[in-house]
This record gives C-alpha cells, structure tokens and sequence, in this order.
C-alpha cells in the first residue's frame, strides 16, 4: 500500500511539472498547447543524448542526471519560445480554433522531427543516467542507487532527489508567479491583455517567458521519465502530453495549485490502477477519470475555490 | 512647441474611418477635454496618442519626438499613462496588486511604496480596501483604483477615457476634483467625456468632436457658454 502511494507520488511528481507548463500557457493565452507533450518528449531525447556523446559523463552518477536536466531544461524552455513565436504570435488575434490546430501540426513536426533524426524504434535510456539499475554509480554516490525505506515502502535515493527537485521547481515557480514583479505581469496578462499594455507589459516578452518555463520544466520531466521507465519513443509525448492535460483538468485548468494537485492526484489514481486491475488498464483508468471531471465538475478541484488564473 | 501634438491624423477601423484629418494640442500643465456623442471618435483618439490604434496619416508627436516608432508598452517609462475606458482593472488581484501593476516599469522600489502611500492619502477608500480583490470594489472605487494605478507610474500626460461613465453624481463630483487635485500636483491631463457638463467645470480647454473631426474648441469656460454646446451636449 505505502509503496503503491510513492510510486504514484513519484509518476505524479513529473505529471504535475507536465501540466504546470500546460496550465500556464492555457492561463496566459487560453491555448490547449498540444506540442507541449511532444516538448516533453524532446527533452528526454536531448537528455539521452547529452547521457551518449558528453564523454565522462558516465562516472558521474546522479551528478550526470543534473548535468543532463540542465542542459535538457535550458534546450526545451528555447525550442517552446520558438514554436510560440514562429508558430502562435502570428496567430495571436486569429481564432482560437485555429492556433490549435496549430499545436496539432507543431506536435507533429517534433514527433516526426525526432523520428527523422533518431529514428523510430524505442531508444534504451543509458545506463549511466537511470534510476533503477544504476549498480555501477561511483563510491560515494551509492546511495542514490540504494533504496531507502519509507513508512514500509522504499524509493532509491535518486527518486527522492529528483521529487524534491520537482517540489523545489514548483515552490520556486508559485512564489515567482505569486510574488514578483514579472509573475505579476504574467497573471495581468491573463486577466487583460490591453490593460497589462497600458501599465507597460511587454505582453509578447512575457508569453515568451512563460513558454519558456512552462517547456523548461517539461524538459526536466522528460529527462525524470527516460532516467525511471529507461526506455523513450517519440510517440510517447503524445500519451503524456494528454495525461498532462488531464491533471490539468483535475486540478482546474489555468490555475497553478491545480495543475500541482491535479498531477500527483492522477499519479496516485494510476499507481492505484495499476496494482488494483494491472498495468494495461492503467491508461484506461486515468482518462475515465478525465471524462469524469468534464462531465461532473469541469472547474476541476481547485477550479471554483480559486478564482484568479494562472 | 506643444508638449502633446496630434497632426492632421487619420484613423481607419477596417473600411470605416473613425478620425478624419484629426488635429489638436495639449500644453503642459493643462487639463484639455475632449467632448462628444458616442461613436465622436473620443476613444479611438486616447487610443491612437497610447498606440493602441495605428493612423494612417498624420503624426503624434510628444515632447518633440514623433511617436510613430514606439511600442505602446514603452510609452508609460516616456510618462504617457492612459486611463482606459471601463477602468479595465485587474479585478482577482488585489487593490495592492494592481497599483504594483501601475508600477510596472518603476525601477525604483522605494518610489513605488512612496506613490502608493500618496495615493492612499489622495483616495483613502483604497487604503481600507487595499487586500481587497479590484473586482469586489464598487464603479466609483474602481475608477479610483484605475487612476490610483496609472498615478504610480508618475504620468507626465495623464490621458483619462470617460471617467465618469457609469457613476452616480455625487462620485463623478469626487472623481472629477481628484483630477483636478493630479492636476494641481503637476500632471497634465487629457481627458475624454460624455458628461460636457462635469469636463467643462475641470478643464482649462476643450475640443468638441463631431464624426471624427474637431467642430469647436476654445477654453472651457467659453464653451459651456457657446450656444451650440449647451443645446447639443448640455441639454439646453
């Protein structure tokens, strides 16, 4: 029981930095961005081969996955500014429906792009960089191969640092979205764009800036995903790019708390899936959920309680 | 020269022109109303010296320079600040919030807690409701709160759009002398209205727009005079 609730809190750890980036930008820009979980693909690519061509990197343990994380984070964060400003800013005053149909063709163009260049099978993750069969780390970083003991259940060490990361990375983004002059600008944007111009926003910078965030952290997603499950594909956007939207809806989409809560509640609920009916309805399970929230509460949890987007 | 001068300027919303051939000064330290029906063009006037709208002819030209190049987010570090119709406040933050908002491109955080204590003496409703979300305010405090905002910038020109829609009389009286008081502190004012009788009592001149173009213009008192301004925007 405890070690179905951490396994659930560590795939919903990664859920909800997915469906932070996804309910940042709906909240911005009201965009259902549909390439975001392709970014989340990309970022595990990257993160593969930084963990392929950087030579030594394989000695250094879980200081590889940091070193990978950045790099990966730093890459997806420019490729999400990119498609917003090639692909969105042009349409920003267009219908809604079509810069969606936008996102569609963006996911396509990176699920295809990375096929083209690495190619369509699944790619083994490297061995340097995984969590759970990491036997030859150096001394001295055993322990994030080890698995710790919790309450009856056990995490390796590189579990439990990678989901402190995670709630790091989220705690530093509410308080900036919360606190700053620039998360400030972010949520004034949301509620009124004309009005955020006159105050002197720079409207475009700052959606730029939340792109930038929101596709850095689902580039830190897609390194924990690679570094977990050790395999990647470039489909595999598609699934989480919809789980993430999901969480997105089950925390109340555009709201920040949500997105938080709405990822490790479908984490739970699918680790739950999987030990109570097995692994292949997991799936099934996650979106009846989602069907459940649109049909009986599409606020989501947070959605009513919180008022204010983003 | 004038501080603000709009030249000979058109402005096109698709086929339709709102402005035709649309010229007049603001000098500093002034309070300049424009006065018109609905549909005169008042609005589409702020929005064009804000670069909201773009013309399609003639120049704004501020302080000497030619606006025509600047992005409408860096005309409140240039001290031109709008007001704009509606109050448009950021109503789930809070009053506080929203004057940080107005603060957006003071570097200076001292300055910033400075002008919002000022405002708080200028208009201590806000003061009360300073953790209070905008939207829960009532029109009256919201037009205050919009104004309270634009003030922290330190708005060299203030251009106001129709300030008192919507309020009950004994709140345009109130809005009407806190711009007088901006006034008397030094900011020059640019202000939109309906309301011909509350603008004319602030003012130090006018322009009275018609279709998009200046019909008359003169200093106010002159004009709440003028015969063709009490019938048609006095009610006789």
């Amino acid at each position: 029981m405890t070690q179905i609730i951490l396994n659930g809190l560590f795939v919903g750890s990664f859920y909800a930095l997915i469906a932070l980036g996804y309910s940042m930008v709906y909240g911005i820009i009201k965009l259902l961005n549909f390439a975001h979980g392709d970014i989340f693909m990309f970022g595990a690519y990257i993160g593969m081969t930084c963990l392929t061509v950087i030579p030594g990197i394989g000695s250094l343990g879980i200081g590889a996955i940091a070193i990978v994380l950045l790099i990966s984070a730093l890459l997806t964060g420019a490729t999400g500014v990119l498609i917003e400003t090639l692909a969105y800013r042009p349409l920003r005053s267009a219908p809604r429906l079509s810069v969606l149909i936008t996102a569609v063709g963006m996911s396509f163009l990176l699920e295809y792009g990375v096929r083209q260049i690495w190619g369509p099978d699944p790619q083994p993750w490297p061995q340097a960089g995984r969590l759970t069969e990491a036997a030859n780390w150096p001394a001295g970083l055993q322990w994030g191969a080890q698995r710790i003991d919790i309450l009856g259940g056990s995490l390796t060490g590189a579990q439990l640092v990678l989901m402190a990361l995670a709630v790091v990375l989220m705690a530093v983004l509410a308080l900036y979205i919360g606190k700053t002059r620039e998360g400030r600008a972010m949520r004034a944007i949301a509620l009124d764009k004309r009005a955020a111009t006159l105050m002197g926003i720079n409207v475009n910078a700052t959606i730029s800036r939340v792109f930038f965030i929101g596709s850095a952290l689902a580039g830190v997603a897609g390194v924990m995903h690679g570094a977990y499950y050790s395999s990647i594909t470039f489909l595999m956007g598609f699934l989480l790019g919809l789980k993430a939207f999901t969480a997105a809806v089950i925390g109340g989409i555009g709201n920040l708390y949500g997105a938080m809560l709405g990822g490790l509640t479908l984490g739970l609920l699918e680790a739950f899936g999987t030990a109570w009916f097995g692994g292949e309805w997991k799936d099934v399970f996650a979106f009846v959920f989602l069907i459940a929230f649109l049909t009986l509460r599409p606020t989501g949890i947070l959605g009513e309680r919180v008022v204010e987007r983003m | 020269m004038s501080w603000l001068e709009v030249d000979g300027v058109d402005v096109f919303y698709g086929r339709i022109q709102a402005l035709h051939q649309l010229s007049f000064v603001v000098e500093e330290g002034e309070i300049v109303s424009l006065l018109g029906n609905n549909g005169a063009g008042k609005s589409t006037t702020l929005n064009l010296v804000s670069r909201i709208v773009p013309a399609s002819a003639g120049r704004v030209v501020w302080q000497g320079d030619d606006m025509a190049r600047t992005a409408a987010h860096d005309l409140v570090a240039r001290g031109l600040v709008q007001v704009p119709e509606g109050r448009r406040i950021f109503s789930t933050m809070t009053v506080e919030e929203n004057l940080m908002l107005g603060g957006y491109r003071v570097r200076d955080k001292k300055a910033i807690s400075q002008r919002v204590d000022q405002v708080y003496d200028l208009m201590p409703r806000l003061r009360e409701r300073r953790s209070q979300e905008g939207g829960t305010l009532s029109g009256g405090e919201q037009q205050m709160l919009a104004i309270g905002r634009a003030l922290i910038a330190a708005p060299k020109l203030l251009l106001l759009d129709e300030p008192s829609m919507g309020l009950a009389p004994l709140m345009v009286k109130q809005v009407m002398d806190i711009i007088r008081t901006v006034n008397q502190r030094g900011t020059t004012i640019l202000v939109v209205e309906q309301n011909a009788k509350a603008a004319l009592r602030i003012a130090d001149r006018a322009y009275v727009l018609d279709n998009g173009a200046v019909t008359l213009s003169g200093p106010a008192s002159q004009l709440a005079g003028d015969p063709r301004v009490v019938e048609a925007y006095l009610g006789g």
